[in-house]
Formats: C-alpha cells, sequence, structure tokens
C-alpha cells in the first residue's frame, strides 16, 4: 500500500534511495542539495534504512568511494549540486568508463561567481559527455520513479551506466507536492537486489580499469559505453511500461508531448519551465493560438528519433534552455537543432535563453516566447538565439 | 654469496611480468606487502607507476582483487570499498590502497586526511620514490631538500629543490591514526610485520614504505637495495612506528655516511659539501626529535 506524503522534492529523493534500499550513501553538504543527505542521515540513524553512511571530505570523494563501492557489487546513492557536480566531473567520466550503476540526484543550481544558489542547468549541461543518463524532473513524483526507474534500468547487465536525475534548485527541491510514495514490498518485488557478476572478489580476483593500448580495446569500451545507452534508450520506455503495470502510475517516455501533435507552433523545454509552459499552452489554446510543449526527459541518451516525430510537422519550434553554452548558445538548442538537421522535415528553430541564475520564467515569460515564434511562423525575420528577460536595453548589437 | 632463505611467506600475489623498471623498489614494496596480507585482500591504486606496472590489458601480474582509480581518490576508493563490504556483512578482508608520494602527500592528501579523520577500516601505503617518477621525475612535496628533479632543474638562476620533505607519518600522527609507520624495502621482515599489524588495527593505518627508483635517482639499478639500506644506516629514512600515539624507533649498530648515499645518487650530484653539511645536520635534527618522542610517549 503507497502512502500519499507531502514532501519537498529532496525529501523525495531521500525517501526514493530508502526505498530503493541504496546500501552505501557517501554524503556532503551543499546548498540547495543538503536536505537529502540530512533526511538520509536520520533515516540512518533511526534504524529505518541499513545503509553505509559515509561523511567524505569533498563531492569529489563521495563519487570516488560510489563507484569503489559499486564496483565491490552493492547499490549507492548520492546527491549534490552545482559545485559538487562540476568537482565530481572527472569522477563522473571515472563511473562511466568503469560501468558503475551509481545513481545520483542533482539539484540544478548556477555557479559562481557570483555566488547564486537558484536554478539554472549549467552544472550538469557541463558534464553532459561523462557518460551518464541524465533525466530532468518536472514534478515531485517524477523524482521518486525516476530514481526507482534509473536502479531498475541502469543496473542490467548490458546497460551498467550511472544515472544523474535532476530536480531544479528551489523550484522543485524545497517546495513540498503530494507524493504517492510507494510501500517497501511494492519496490522489493520491482527491484531485486544489485548482484552484479563482475565485482571485487577475492574469490575471482580480477583487475579493473588496467592500461589499454590504442591498438587494443579501449576505443571497443567506448563504443560500447554508447551502446548501453542506445540500450538504455529502449529499456528505460520498456521498463517504464513495466513500471506504470507495477505501481499504476504511468512515467511515459523520453520526452513528454503536450499538446503538440496538432500544434504549428511547439516549444521545447525541459523541467520545472515545462510545467509554467502546459498552463500557458492551455490558456492559449483556449485563445484560439496552436501552440504546443515538448518536455525532453531523458537528455542523455538524447531522444533524437522522439524529436524528429514530435517536431516535424512544426512551423517553427522554439527552445527554451536554462543555461548557455558561450561561444555558441544553449545546449538544448544545439542539440535539437542537430536531431532534426538529418530530418527530411526541418522548421525552423528559434534558440531562448532564459531563466539564467534562477531568474523566474513566469507565464508572462513563456506567452512572450509563443508571441515571438507566432511572428516567425508568419514569415518575420528573426535571430537565431535570443537572452530573454535581461534588466534594461534589449540584448547588445555586434 | 651462497644465498640464505630469507624466512618470509612462500605465496606470491604478485607474480612475474609486471611492467617496472629494473631495479624499481616499489617492485619489491608490493611483492612484500602481499605476502604480509595474503589472498583475501582487495587492492585499490591510482594514477602511479603502479598503475602501469601490473601490465597492459589484459594481463594482470596481480593474484587479488585490484582496481584503478584516479589520481588523487585512493582514500576514498577504499573508504567505498570497506562500506560496500560492511553492508553486506564481510569482515575478513584486508582494504588497501596503494599509492604512490605524489598521489598522496600531494594530490591525494585531502582524501586520506578524510578517510583517517573518520576512522575507517582501511590500510594505505604510501611507496615513496621521492618524486612523480611514472611521468618522468617531477617533483613532489616528497621529494627531498637538495635533489634534481625535472621540474626543479638545476640551472644558472634556478636550482635543486630547497624545500624539504613532507613529512606523511608526522601528519597521520597529527589525526591520531591508530597506526602508522615507516618501513624499507631493505627489511623485508619488518616491513610484513608493520602490514601484519596495521592489518589487524580496527581502524585506519598508514604505511611509508621507502622504495628508492634507480631511474628518478640516477643510480645503477643493481644497487636498489644498497641504497635503500644506507637511507636508514643514515638515519635520512628513520624506522619508527607509532602506535595510538606512541612511538618506537628501531635502533641500528651499523652506521652510513649521509654524503656517501647523496654522492651514490646523480639527482644530488650538484650539492656542494658545505649544502650536505647542512642537509646532515637536518637529518641529525630529526632523528634526535625521533628519540625524544620515543622517550616521552614511552614514559606516558
Amino acid at each position: 500500500m503507497s502512502t500519499k506524503k507531502v514532501i519537498s522534492g529532496n525529501y523525495t529523493a531521500s525517501y526514493a534511495s530508502m526505498l530503493c534500499r541504496a546500501e552505501v550513501v557517501p554524503a556532503y553538504p551543499i546548498t540547495p542539495q543538503t536536505t537529502i543527505v540530512e533526511k538520509i542521515a536520520e533515516f540512518v540513524a533511526s534504524g529505518q534504512m541499513k545503509a553505509q553512511y559515509i561523511n567524505v571530505e569533498s563531492e569529489h570523494s563521495a563519487m570516488a568511494a560510489c563507484i569503489s563501492a559499486a564496483l565491490t557489487g552493492v547499490r549507492t546513492f548520492t546527491a549534490t549540486s552545482a559545485h559538487g557536480l562540476v568537482l565530481m566531473h572527472e569522477m563522473l567520466h571515472w563511473a562511466a568508463g568503469a560501468r558503475t550503476p551509481v545513481i545520483m540526484a542533482n539539484i540544478n543550481r548556477a555557479l559562481a561567481p557570483p555566488w547564486n544558489v537558484w536554478a539554472d542547468h549549467t552544472d550538469s549541461m557541463s558534464q553532459r559527455d561523462t557518460g551518464w543518463i541524465q533525466i530532468y524532473c518536472s514534478s515531485n513524483q517524477e523524482v521518486l520513479d525516476t530514481l526507482i526507474l534509473c536502479y531498475k534500468v541502469c543496473e542490467q547487465p548490458d546497460i551498467m551506466l550511472p544515472a544523474m536525475v535532476n530536480l531544479d534548485a528551489f523550484i522543485l527541491s524545497h517546495t513540498s507536492e503530494v507524493v504517492d510514495v510507494p510501500d517497501q514490498k511494492e519496490v522489493d518485488d520491482f527491484l531485486p537486489q544489485f548482484n552484479p557478476e563482475i565485482k571485487l572478489d577475492v574469490d575471482e580476483p580480477l583487475s579493473f580499469g588496467t592500461l589499454a593500448f590504442p591498438s587494443s580495446w579501449y576505443m571497443e569500451w567506448r563504443y560500447k559505453i554508447q551502446h548501453a545507452h542506445d540500450l538504455a534508450a529502449k529499456r528505460l520506455v520498456e521498463e517504464a511500461k513495466a513500471f506504470e503495470k507495477h505501481f499504476g502510475r504511468p512515467w511515459g517516455g523520453l520526452i513528454e508531448e503536450y499538446r503538440s501533435k496538432d500544434a504549428e507552433i511547439i516549444l521545447v523545454t525541459m523541467s520545472t519551465i515545462a510545467s509554467t509552459t502546459k498552463d500557458v499552452v492551455d490558456s492559449l489554446r483556449d485563445q484560439g493560438r496552436d501552440v504546443g510543449l515538448v518536455r525532453i526527459k531523458s537528455f542523455r541518451p538524447f531522444p533524437t528519433k522522439d524529436l524528429r516525430e514530435a517536431l516535424g510537422h512544426a512551423k517553427v519550434v522554439g527552445v527554451a534552455d536554462r543555461s548557455h553554452t558561450f561561444g555558441n548558445e544553449g545546449p538544448l538548442f544545439t542539440e535539437v537543432k542537430g536531431a532534426l538537421y538529418n530530418h527530411d522535415r526541418r522548421p525552423p528553430l528559434v534558440g531562448f535563453t532564459v531563466g539564467i541564475g534562477g531568474r523566474d520564467v513566469l507565464g508572462s515569460t513563456i506567452e512572450g516566447l509563443y508571441d515571438h515564434l507566432e511572428k516567425v511562423a508568419d514569415g518575420e525575420a528573426y535571430k537565431e538565439v535570443r537572452w530573454i528577460d535581461l534588466i534594461g536595453d534589449e540584448e547588445e548589437v555586434v | 654469496m651462497a644465498g640464505k632463505k630469507l624466512p618470509l611467506p612462500e605465496e606470491e600475489l604478485m607474480d612475474p611480468g609486471h611492467v617496472g623498471c629494473l631495479g624499481c623498489g616499489g617492485c619489491h614494496a608490493m611483492r612484500y606487502t602481499l605476502k604480509a596480507t595474503g589472498p583475501r585482500t582487495i587492492i585499490s591504486i591510482p594514477a602511479c607507476c603502479w598503475a602501469v606496472m601490473p601490465g597492459v590489458y589484459p594481463n594482470t601480474c596481480f593474484n587479488i582483487p585490484h582496481i584503478n582509480t584516479a589520481f588523487e581518490v585512493t582514500a576514498a576508493s577504499i573508504s567505498g570499498i570497506r562500506a560496500a563490504l560492511d553492508a553486506r556483512g564481510i569482515e575478513d578482508i584486508t582494504v588497501l590502497g596503494w599509492a604512490g608520494d605524489g598521489g598522496t602527500a600531494d594530490i591525494g592528501i585531502q582524501a586520506l586526511s578524510g578517510m583517517v579523520e573518520r576512522g575507517t577500516k582501511a590500510m594505505y601505503i604510501m611507496y615513496d620514490n621521492e618524486a612523480y617518477m611514472n611521468t618522468g621525475i617531477q617533483r613532489s612535496s616528497s621529494t627531498p631538500i637538495g635533489a634534481w628533479t625535472t621540474t626543479t632543474q638545476v640551472g644558472k638562476v634556478r636550482d635543486y629543490k630547497r624545500a624539504p620533505k613532507k613529512n606523511m607519518v608526522e601528519i597521520m600522527v597529527a589525526h591520531g591514526i591508530p597506526y602508522t609507520a615507516t618501513a624499507n624495502i631493505a627489511w623485508p621482515k619488518d616491513l610484513i610485520a608493520k602490514v601484519k599489524k596495521a592489518m589487524a588495527v580496527d581502524g585506519p593505518s598508514f604505511i611509508h614504505i621507502f622504495a628508492p627508483c634507480p631511474t628518478g635517482w640516477r643510480y645503477p639499478p643493481d644497487r636498489t637495495l644498497e641504497i635503500a639500506r644506507m637511507a636508514t644506516h643514515a638515519k635520512i629514512f628513520p624506522l619508527y612506528e607509532v602506535e595510538n600515539g606512541v612511538y618506537t624507533v628501531k635502533k641500528f649498530k651499523k652506521e652510513a655516511s649521509i654524503s656517501e648515499y647523496m654522492m651514490m645518487q646523480g639527482r644530488f650530484r650538484h650539492l656542494t659539501q658545505e649544502e650536505i653539511g647542512s642537509i646532515s645536520e637536518s637529518v641529525v635534527r630529526w632523528y634526535d626529535k625521533l628519540l625524544k618522542f620515543e622517550l616521552m610517549t614511552q614514559e606516558e
């Protein structure tokens, strides 16, 4: 029997780690992640959760401990944000390279300087190439369900990839919502104990990560990580169906299409901006405007095929990024353009950089994006990339 | 000379076929250590000579489970391994972190400090060849004063390493570590006894093993053990252990000349007798201090 709890996104992640029976949890504080590991410390102290809780001295060590523990054959969990995540960078590569199914919650937060603890996707976007699965959530329920699903998929012998489950700082991390929390038996029935065949084992000693020459195997192992991502894209959808059957609640697919199948103007975005966008779409639809939303949930593996199917019919597509690749444009925008370039139907695309450093992305902001996209659809000249809601003058013309 | 067999454990957990240099001190250090730990040992090794020495995939010279990890995370890695074993209730395994001096005294010191402060039951060994030898003889904080390295070049306006060697054992003592010791590959029985003591500790232990490097120290490979022996006899590398704060220093009747020790190695060739004299004074000062520590702590 599940229980309805009114809990924050962070506590939801803590509950998920307990329900998934994470056995080793290295923990280090950082705002706005801290309440996740505080709650886990409480679970462990009270005896509710049987985990080895390691008070590491940095996030870098947290990830290193997770990797070695996972290679010893146990389930691991940690949580971080912003500077903690980028400090882990080297070990994120290591986790994927060592093929460890480490699962981590990341609270998307801006990077300093100047100091800023609010929602921004620069932290995880800059970890794009580390080999991690990256899922972006837009509700606390989705945080819980995604964590369970990630353990289920990532621990499969032909996947063995780490996964990062992303929550927007404060907007999800510290906002309480009603969450349907399954009981332990329900989760146990869905998620068996992690018992990898290959691990650090004194009875069957193996060396892990030894030197591999250019002429032998390094490149093949890297190819296998790509292959595992391709498999994971399928497996996430398959296991989501099993999840729905088991828990009675859909998880959906790698993207979510919201009133977009018959829309001419589609905005693509992620995380909590997508929740706001749904409201805007509803009200604009009421006004008879032809708009829809596509929310990307899985940024890695990237849902190229799904996006082609979801966006090919549009007259114009906008992409709202809560981060920016300096010297270019929003990373999500680049990726969506890339997905459509080799497609036979290629609508014009506009990139919007919004909500940087937690600046509010209001309904009116989103409505402004749709206004702009409508003008593009009507044939008006447009700028490919725009920074939205800058204080003072519009963007400088170079 | 007819060889006398050393009374050491027969079992070899490090097979022939490693790819270390001829005369590598780190090779002896590993072999003796594994003879002490036995097969129920998991070893974690970061970037260092020993990251390469086990061999190129699919070969390995180890008969124990072994993972490679990043340069600075040895102590975090073994913390993770111990936690995983604890999570499954497995108690009879030695968890061993094995890192060089750069990976310990420089880039890995933060993770090591964290592990020791937490009291993790794991053994950490620093095999000390006194520079970043795997990358080609660059200065580490464990490089002794006076040494040439490829990043402390001897030239007209800049010369050898001017800062003294970082003392890792004392840093461990400052953490209140239950067991720490120095060991030398020239005294395998002593080394093995210390590793066995470290294994029995219910908490963290740290052993600093002196492991001369012919390639980096610029001496012929057949003189490794001779040089190792001289370092201790000359009191440059005293053998001592600190058990719960109590110092025990191994005393030797035999003495060796610091000057002779240094002149055997190309890395010190540029030093004047005056400079060697000043280094000798600091060696004697530290050794005398150690004896005082011993006296003070044993009396307590």
